[in-house]
């Protein structure tokens, strides 16, 4: 099923066949994972240390410490909740076990999960104590873990994928290769009836109206534009200089971009020529089908990808040029690089090297096929780089202070 | 098809990125633009890495930077042909 015919090559189009399923998990709620976590989540900060020791009780199983949830209120708060309860959504999870301080918010968290039918169960800690609820919540940690180990991969349809994208550590062969490779990808895998999403709100500055141009229809060129505007409103009211080394960063400037512009140009390469369809919310769900969305998100790569992974998708394509590391622990992230000297200096973070591209000994076509061939591979178990190295960042965006 | 020292987006930008380790003093570049795959050649008038960009033309104080065809900043120190294009010469129009 997974063998990749070699057709001729033309221009323009996949010199393979491309698979038309994956062996993924189906969930519930008619959703397919390519992972089957059984996820411990703290509800706030000061419950990390009870998630921290159940995940360690029960193996299968794994925690996912951050630093807020305490006396987040507005646009913050509904952020958080968000966040949390699409992380629990997420089909690349198979159960969930929420520990909160108070039971009320941990309840709001259990709710939201419970909606897809998937197993999860919350505790809390007041009235109980650390111990306590360690103990009830390891017996039902061990429970979901061994129920979730008897899971097989089933065939799924390519339809199933949910493809999130975002590049880090950026470089002038981002821009040329690497990033142009993805939009090579989705060019030819949006027409299966994937789901994709982009973000990166702030570092489309410069590129804000070509990319605008991209929407499907008006009103979501309206969307992308006034979220646009918001973001650079906000940059520029805590801005305390130029911005130089923020954006582009110390990494992106020693790989050669100068300007923030030229940074956009080089991240818009990913979406191919591709349409999007909807502006979503940070952490927001798409709700219009497949199709390419974008998302209102933060360039830093772990705030990014943990606000699309609580969208709900379930696999991400990772572009780098200096070499950005970064794993999460619920969506896999498929490291690929254009430059040669990062493709040979940090081989370990690679999974698909694309350098050649620079040389001219690969073109476009065959590099977006050599990435979905790594994608699919991932999709149906393989371990990427940023897994098999405990790449794990689970990053909140918080949009203020709390109260 | 050989391998070029230097790639150009688009056929109206003014600079070319090196896309080997590292370019030589006085060379003479081979510059492949891929929007109509033309080769062109470029000299350098400097050591450039990989991933930095050269001048195709002679800039002034205030030209603006052409990288895929649009846009990306404006010159802020005269720059002249085949000579390292970065933040030492170019700035941004935003922030």
């Amino acid at each position: 099923m997974f063998t990749f015919t070699m057709l001729k090559q033309k221009s323009g189009k996949s010199i393979m066949k491309i698979p038309k399923s994956f062996l993924g998990y189906k969930r519930e709620n008619g959703r397919a994972g390519t992972r089957n976590h059984v996820i411990i989540l703290p509800v706030d900060d000061i419950s990390n240390a009870c998630a921290e020791a159940v995940a360690n009780n029960i193996k299968g199983t794994i925690a996912l410490p951050h630093s807020y949830g305490r006396l987040q209120f507005g646009a913050d708060l509904e952020l958080h909740f968000r966040t949390m309860i699409g992380t629990g959504r997420n089909p690349n999870v198979a159960a969930v076990i929420v520990i909160g301080i108070e039971p009320k918010w941990t309840k709001k968290i259990v709710d939201g999960i419970a909606e897809t039918g998937k197993p999860v169960e919350g505790f809390h800690i007041e009235r109980s104590g650390d111990i306590q609820t360690i103990m009830k919540a390891s017996k039902k940690a061990q429970e979901f873990s061994m129920w979730a180990s008897e899971k097989q991969r089933e065939e799924c349809p390519l339809s199933d994928l949910w493809i999130s994208v975002k590049c880090g550590e950026s470089d002038t062969t981002s821009g040329l290769a690497s990033n142009p490779t993805v939009g090579n990808l989705m060019d030819k895998l949006e027409p299966m009836g994937v789901h994709l999403c982009f973000g990166e709100t702030s570092e489309l500055t410069g590129a804000e109206q070509v990319c605008a141009k991209r929407g499907a229809t008006p009103e979501a060129q309206k969307k992308f534009m006034k979220t646009w505007n918001d973001y650079n409103d906000f940059i520029l009211k805590e801005a305390t200089d130029d911005l130089s080394e923020s954006q582009p960063t110390a990494g992106n400037i020693a790989g050669g971009l100068t300007t923030i512009e030229e940074k956009a140009f080089g991240n818009f390469q990913k979406i191919g020529s591709r349409k999007f369809i909807d502006v979503l919310e940070p952490a927001e769900e798409p709700k219009k089908g497949k199709g390419l969305y974008f998302m209102d998100t933060s360039s830093a790569a772990a705030e990014c990808v943990t606000l699309q992974a609580a969208g709900g998708f379930n696999i991400h394509l990772f572009p780098t040029g200096q070499g950005n590391i970064i794993g999460n622990p619920i969506e896999p992230v498929v490291k690929l690089t254009a430059n040669p000297l990062t493709a040979k200096l940090m081989s370990e973070h690679v999974d698909c090297d694309v350098s050649k591209i620079l040389s001219r000994e690969m073109n476009l076509d065959q590099a977006g096929d050599k990435l979905i061939e790594t994608t699919l591979k991932v999709a149906n178990g393989r371990l990427t780089c940023a897994e098999a190295l405990g790449h794990r960042e689970f990053v909140m965006t918080k949009l203020y202070r709390s109260a | 098809m050989s391998q070029p020292d230097l790639i150009i987006h688009d056929e109206k930008d003014n600079v070319g990125v090196v896309v080997i380790e590292t370019t030589k003093k006085g060379q003479d570049c081979s510059a492949w633009i891929m929007e109509n795959d033309k080769t062109v050649k470029v000299p350098s008038s400097n050591e450039v890495p990989l991933g930095h960009k050269i001048a195709l033309k002679d800039l002034k104080v205030g030209d603006t930077i052409f990288k895929y065809g649009h846009d990306i900043g404006k010159v802020v120190k005269e720059i002249k042909k085949g000579e390292h294009v970065h933040v030492h010469n170019v700035k941004t129009k935003k922030w």
